[in-house]
């Protein structure tokens, strides 16, 4: 412009405010494409996160607003009972999942680059992340963490190898029917009275449940007395209307499978059979003298009634390997990213050079692949700092006191009965300062790469 | 051949250990799909896991009951409005926004950006109570209006960050032969920047339509009446136990779609969450 005025003409009137409706025109453009983002952040994050700020200094519960109460909310944070166990567990869950998801991740990560279907294996532990946190945790309530062996999947394993290890007795509930035989479960029982050969022992045990009497026992009787030896029954003294205690009755089932022993005067066993479908058993050949019939402890060994993982104690770590099965395909497969972008050549080189494949993964790899493992380590921060929907569905209500965590807490004292709002938000914000230094690294991240 | 049979027994182990992962990671769901087809007095009594001895005790009636269940059926239509809202508004908006911040120049233009990464990390919570106050003031509150713009203005930090990147790629000189055709501002964005920018509005759009369809928290602070299937979900779950087979299909139907669109768009899946995390 300035090139083409040689003459002294005076600038025209109409140049600079046509130059500056251009820039004005593009401002109002650039304008028109940012102002939606800004209406939105700025009423629905930046307005209502300076109340939210503001509003924890006040006592603002149930509708009553009591005015300015400097760090009131915030004291109280660190002392209800309720908060303090919400900051333990996020603790807890702060301290253990970002570590481990990562270390699985990277495990899952190298693994899978050494089988031909990595493919199938990352869906597979991939397909959890599109579930809600919320379904998901339903998921492990119903079908995981029952706590009947019966109906709960991961009780039903232990159950499955503590009855290899440990067997639960037949009759784990038995109880004496009369005053025949003396004892308790926890020692074995044992026939009050001495017999000798020829003799007939009646074991008569009531407190049986219907479902645990074995299937193929049948009407019991009472056995033949047999010369030189000694025989009996054991059975399930109860018919239906009672029955008279200690004698064999019509509808009383014999028990089969029960180990009975033949013990001396001194105690000790001398011989030991198993009784049969209509509950007898017998001993030949017994030398004479007297004896005392009795039934192990071990028939009477309790079931396992399974581990209370939706238990007050174990809710935590329940939430966290629920967390931890939604979460580790997201590291898995970042991770694996990062390590199909290191160079082969790296490692083969190093594997020339005779490293061990330990060495190579922990002196090149994890070296290599650090950046991204800081990534998958900070998001998982970030998203376990807010958990909250998975211990609204695996906890039951009456433990949900003692799984609570910062999020949940802010929900339930701002929006049920409690409505504090003033504590409400000052636990907001607390949850924000948590994530401030976060906040401040991405900045960092930011400003280094432009 | 030796070699290869030799190789294959030395990794025998890793088969083998990836194989028990894959299944433990299959289990619990195939465990509530299975719980979701058994009646419930079966289920009292047996774990699920003993169907597979007997096939037959699977029954389809949860299902039929669920689905003549006015209350299930029009809370998964309130799902489907707001996942869909809560997509297609922040997308279009955030994409408005990444453009401006990677293609136009106006003062404070960092500055903003900065300020755009900084409120990626603020936890919803803190915009919780004063939404609260304002939907009602506003005479919104409960509706499917304020849950979607909810899900938008905290869908947009992540939204714009992704966007902006991805267009910053696109080309300089795409868009100035553009400009010098005189094309206007709008007309590139919409005929040049989005159908560029179609791959990154993919995967976000399957982030933020699962984010929209599995959320919790915001629906059951907003919504009374208006009760997604999560939220119809979490209120049966009082009596956990007494009506699980109304919780387990329920369940069951609320995961069948986010997985239908995790297997049909898994790529644009993982691409996303690698350009969102890996920078």
């Amino acid at each position: 412009m300035s090139g083409q005025s040689i003459t002294a003409e005076p600038p025209t009137a109409g140049a600079p405010p046509e130059r500056e409706a251009g820039a004005w025109r593009r401002h109002a453009v650039t304008l028109g494409f940012l102002a939606p983002a800004a209406f939105f952040l700025g009423l629905w994050v930046i307005y209502p996160a300076a109340r939210t700020v503001v509003r924890s200094f006040f006592d603002d519960a149930g509708a009553q607003f009591d005015g300015f109460v400097w760090f009131d909310n915030y004291t109280r944070l660190f002392s209800d009972d309720t908060t303090v166990t919400a900051i333990k567990n996020n603790a807890i869950w702060v301290g253990v999942v970002p570590a481990l998801v990562t270390a699985i991740g990277l495990i899952f990560a190298v693994m899978t680059e050494r089988v031909s279907w990595s493919v199938a294996f990352k869906t597979v532990v991939f397909m959890p992340m599109a579930i809600s946190l919320f379904a998901a945790g339903v998921i492990w309530r119903a079908a995981m963490y029952q706590q009947e062996p019966d109906r709960g999947a991961v009780n039903a394993v232990i159950a499955g190898v503590k009855d290899a290890i440990d067997p639960a007795g037949v009759l784990s509930q038995a109880q004496p029917s009369s005053e025949a035989i003396e004892g308790s479960p926890e020692g074995g029982l044992t026939l009050t009275e001495a017999i000798g050969p020829g003799d007939t022992a009646l074991l008569g045990l009531t407190g049986i449940r219907g479902e645990e009497v074995p299937a193929d026992s049948v009407q019991a009787v009472v056995p033949e007395p047999l010369d030189g030896g000694i025989t009996g029954v054991v059975w399930r003294d109860f018919s239906p209307g009672g029955g008279t205690p200690g004698e064999v009755e019509q509808e009383e089932v014999g028990l089969p499978g029960v180990t009975v022993e033949l013990r001396d005067a001194g105690g000790g066993a001398v011989d030991s059979t198993t009784t049969e479908a209509d509950g007898t058993f017998a001993f030949e050949e017994v030398e004479s003298g007297e004896y005392r019939v009795a039934i192990g402890p071990d028939t009477f060994a309790a079931g396992f009634d399974g581990v209370a993982w939706l238990g007050p104690e174990l809710i935590t770590l329940s939430m966290i390997v629920a967390y931890i099965w939604i979460w580790a395909g997201f590291s898995m497969v970042v991770i694996a990213a990062g390590l199909a972008a290191i160079s082969r050549e790296v490692l083969e080189a190093a594997r020339t050079d005779g490293a061990t494949e330990w060495q190579v993964f922990r002196r090149i790899t994890v070296p290599l692949l650090a950046p991204v493992l800081t990534v998958v380590f900070i998001t998982m921060l970030i998203n376990v700092l807010k958990v909250f929907d998975i211990v609204l569905s695996v906890a039951p209500g009456s433990v949900q006191d003692d799984g609570t965590v910062i999020a949940l807490e802010m929900w339930r004292e701002s929006f049920t009965a409690a409505r504090n709002y003033g504590f409400g938000s000052a636990i907001a914000v607390f949850l924000f300062v948590l994530v401030i230094p976060i906040l401040l690294l991405n900045i960092r991240r930011f400003r280094r790469e432009t | 051949m030796s070699a290869r049979i030799l190789r294959f027994l030395a990794r025998a182990p890793i088969h083998a250990i990836l194989v028990v992962v894959g299944l433990f990671w299959l289990v619990p769901t195939i465990g509530l799909f299975i719980i979701s087809m058994m009646d419930p007095a079966d289920l009292a009594s047996n774990g699920w896991w003993t169907v597979f001895l007997e096939p037959s005790r699977l029954t389809f009636e949860n299902y039929s009951a669920l689905f003549d269940n006015t209350a299930i059926t029009s809370s998964l239509w309130t799902t489907l409005w707001i996942a869909i809202g809560g997509t297609a508004l922040p997308i279009f908006i955030a994409a408005l926004a990444g453009y401006a911040f990677a293609w136009l120049e106006f003062p404070g233009r960092d500055w903003l950006f900065v300020l755009v990464i900084a409120l990626l990390v603020v936890p919803l919570q803190m915009a919780l109570i004063p939404m609260f106050d304002l939907y009602n003031t506003f005479g919104i509150f409960d509706t499917v209006v304020s849950i979607v713009l909810f899900h938008t203005a905290f869908g947009l930090p992540f939204a714009i960050f992704l966007l902006r990147n991805f267009f910053i790629g696109i080309p300089k000189e795409l868009l100035e032969a553009a400009r010098i055709d005189g094309a206007s501002e709008i007309r590139i964005f919409l005929r040049l920047i989005l159908p560029l920018g179609l791959p990154a509005i993919a995967s976000l759009a399957i982030f933020q339509f699962l984010w929209a369809w599995n959320d919790l928290l915001v629906a059951l602070t907003f919504g009374r009446e208006t009760q997604p299937i999560t939220v119809a979900i979490f209120s049966q779950l009082r009596q956990f136990g007494a009506n699980l087979e109304l919780i387990a299909p329920a369940s069951f139907v609320s995961l069948a779609i986010p997985l239908i669109v995790f297997f049909a768009f898994q790529r644009y899946f993982v691409q996303g969450l690698l350009a969102g995390s890996v920078k």
